[in-house]
């Protein structure tokens, strides 16, 4: 079945009595016509690569602007001595998805989730509830299905992309996915699952996209703790019998409504928000001087390495 | 309809997949087009490739896809040294493109031997997903995501009949078709997407007709 309605999906499920993972996972092998097994691999394969990124995680990289870099490994130190104020699930939350962000300005592998600057919100409530439920590993994937079944409608409804929509598009789409894989997670039942990704949509509605620099860095990294409590907080409202009073659907298209009336400015091209603060210009200045620099230089001249490793923005490499 | 695994994915290096994962794409199909690794690359960025690129790694994704790597490989940062290692110079500079996506990128590649050279313009549409836009200055349409057979012959009747039935005997189903040419009677340009994958040995046939100049396939990724 196409996923371009949640109410479709959620009526399909209950009708058929079949899961909404099951669903999504039918839908898939009839769309790209491979068998049950090779999607179900397929997903097994993301959920590794997302563990494997979140693993790999170390808090000495520095993006190639040396603005981003180091703060989930803060956010880990503090809670392993502290008591954190939301508890130590709530740090560890936050602790991941700044360490994927990290991770992906940092260019290393990340799973897009829908988007690579949205990355860190699906994993940083995913991974950290995996490991303290000891969820078995099936379990998961049929929640990565459920999330994949919101991230459908919502691209085929309104968008994923932050040209498009503004980061509402990104990092709300992936709080409304990892709304809705956990409160699956949590016994939830399909009404629920779209209770869930209604609230998440709504309290993220509206989110401008203001890269600084136009880089995936500042704010996006920090974004996807917003990201990622959001969904925390819609699933628990959803899971004890909280409901939107707006339906899924339709929430979904005023996001779409929302993001094509937002001006150009917020929308991915720097023009607005915080890329237009004093810090944001300056910053943009900085990177485009660095780019002066290595105009028209070929690696055999020696000045080509000072101008792309500036001594503001540390080397990166294999820790 | 949308393919969850472009909800969930790619598995890629970041930071952006149009800036990141698409410049790998783009330079990785430059280098199947030129048919070998390039000794030179003369790499022009256009608008919001030239712009942020430099943030975006979007040089380095360049080059490690004319090294032959894919989005999801940890060597992407490490591309300009292994260039270095591997013999490969390129360079940079900014270029005014007419009518060009804004993450466009046109490349000039040459390889050791002579003759082995490829002028391709390219751009990243989002999401990882790329477009070659021009080859050799002949204005072309297709993405990479199919197989994709690229066919310059002599302007003249019946290639098109003759390609398309060994195909078809081959049980290769075209997905999307198309032609170009400078001027009647001069060179053509084909582009046939494909399906399935089309065997060394039809390629090798297709090949050895007469008024066939030049054969470039480019076989899909893998899942």
């Amino acid at each position: 079945m196409d996923l371009d309605s949640m109410e479709k999906i959620l009526q399909y499920a209950q009708e058929s009595g079949k899961a909404i993972w099951e669903i999504v996972l039918e839908s898939d092998m009839e769309n790209r016509m491979v068998s049950r097994e090779a999607s179900w691999e397929k997903m097994r394969h993301t959920w590794r690569a997302m563990v494997e990124s979140a693993d790999s995680y170390s808090g000495q990289r520095r993006s190639r602007s040396g603005l981003v870099g180091g703060d989930g490994q803060k956010v880990s130190d503090y809670y392993a001595t502290h008591a954190s104020i939301g508890g130590t699930f709530t740090a560890q939350v936050i602790a991941q998805a700044l360490a994927m962000g990290e991770n992906n300005a940092c260019m290393r592998r990340i799973v897009a989730a829908p988007t690579a600057g949205s990355c860190g919100v699906m994993p940083a409530v995913l991974i950290p509830l995996w490991r303290r439920e000891q969820i078995p590993e099936d379990r998961m994937l049929e929640a990565l299905y459920v999330a994949c079944a919101i991230g459908g409608v919502i691209a085929s409804r309104a968008s994923i992309s932050g040209a498009a929509g503004g980061c509402q598009a990104e990092v709300g789409s992936a709080s409304a996915m990892a709304a809705g894989a956990l409160t699956y997670l949590q016994g939830g039942s399909a009404p629920q699952i779209g209770h869930a990704v209604a609230m998440a949509i709504k309290n993220l509605l509206g989110l401008v996209c203001d890269p600084v620099a136009g880089l995936v860095e500042v704010p996006c990294v920090k974004r996807n703790v917003a990201g990622a409590m959001n969904a925390i907080a819609a699933a628990d409202m959803a899971v004890a019998g909280v409901e939107s009073r707006v339906p899924v659907d339709e929430v979904i298209d005023a996001m779409g409504d929302v993001g094509r009336r937002l001006p150009v400015e917020f929308r991915e091209t720097a023009m607005g928000g915080l890329a237009v603060t004093p810090t944001g210009r300056a910053v943009q200045q900085r990177m485009q001087q660095s780019r002066k620099r290595q105009r028209t230089l070929t690696i055999k001249d020696s000045r080509w390495k000072l101008a792309t490793a500036p001594a503001d923005a540390p080397a990166e490499g294999e820790a | 309809m949308i393919d969850i695994f472009d909800i969930l994915g790619p598995i890629m290096v970041g930071p952006s997949s149009s800036h990141t994962a698409g410049a790998v794409r783009i330079g990785r199909m430059g280098r199947t087009l030129l048919g070998c690794q390039p000794k030179t690359a003369k790499i022009h960025l256009h608008g919001s490739f030239a712009v942020t690129g430099v943030g975006h790694g979007t040089d380095r994704a360049l080059v490690a896809g004319l090294l032959g790597m894919k989005p999801d490989d940890l060597a992407i940062p490490d591309s300009f040294e292994l260039a270095e290692k591997q013999g490969m110079q390129f360079s940079f500079d900014e270029i005014h493109l007419k009518d060009a996506h804004p993450n466009s990128v046109l490349m000039e590649l040459e390889g050791a031997e002579e003759g082995q050279k490829l002028q391709m313009q390219a751009c990243s549409v989002g999401g990882g997903q790329i477009q070659v836009t021009s080859l050799n200055g002949v204005a072309v349409n297709f993405t990479g995501a199919y197989n994709t057979l690229i066919i310059q012959n002599r302007d003249d009747r019946g290639y098109i009949a003759d390609i398309t039935t060994t195909l078809s005997r081959a049980r290769v189903n075209i997905a999307n078709m198309s032609l170009s040419r400078g001027h009647r009677g001069g060179d053509a340009l084909m582009v046939i997407e494909t399906d399935e994958r089309i065997p060394p040995v039809v390629l090798q046939f297709i090949r050895e007709f007469t008024g066939i100049l030049h054969i470039t396939y480019y076989e899909k990724e893998d899942e």
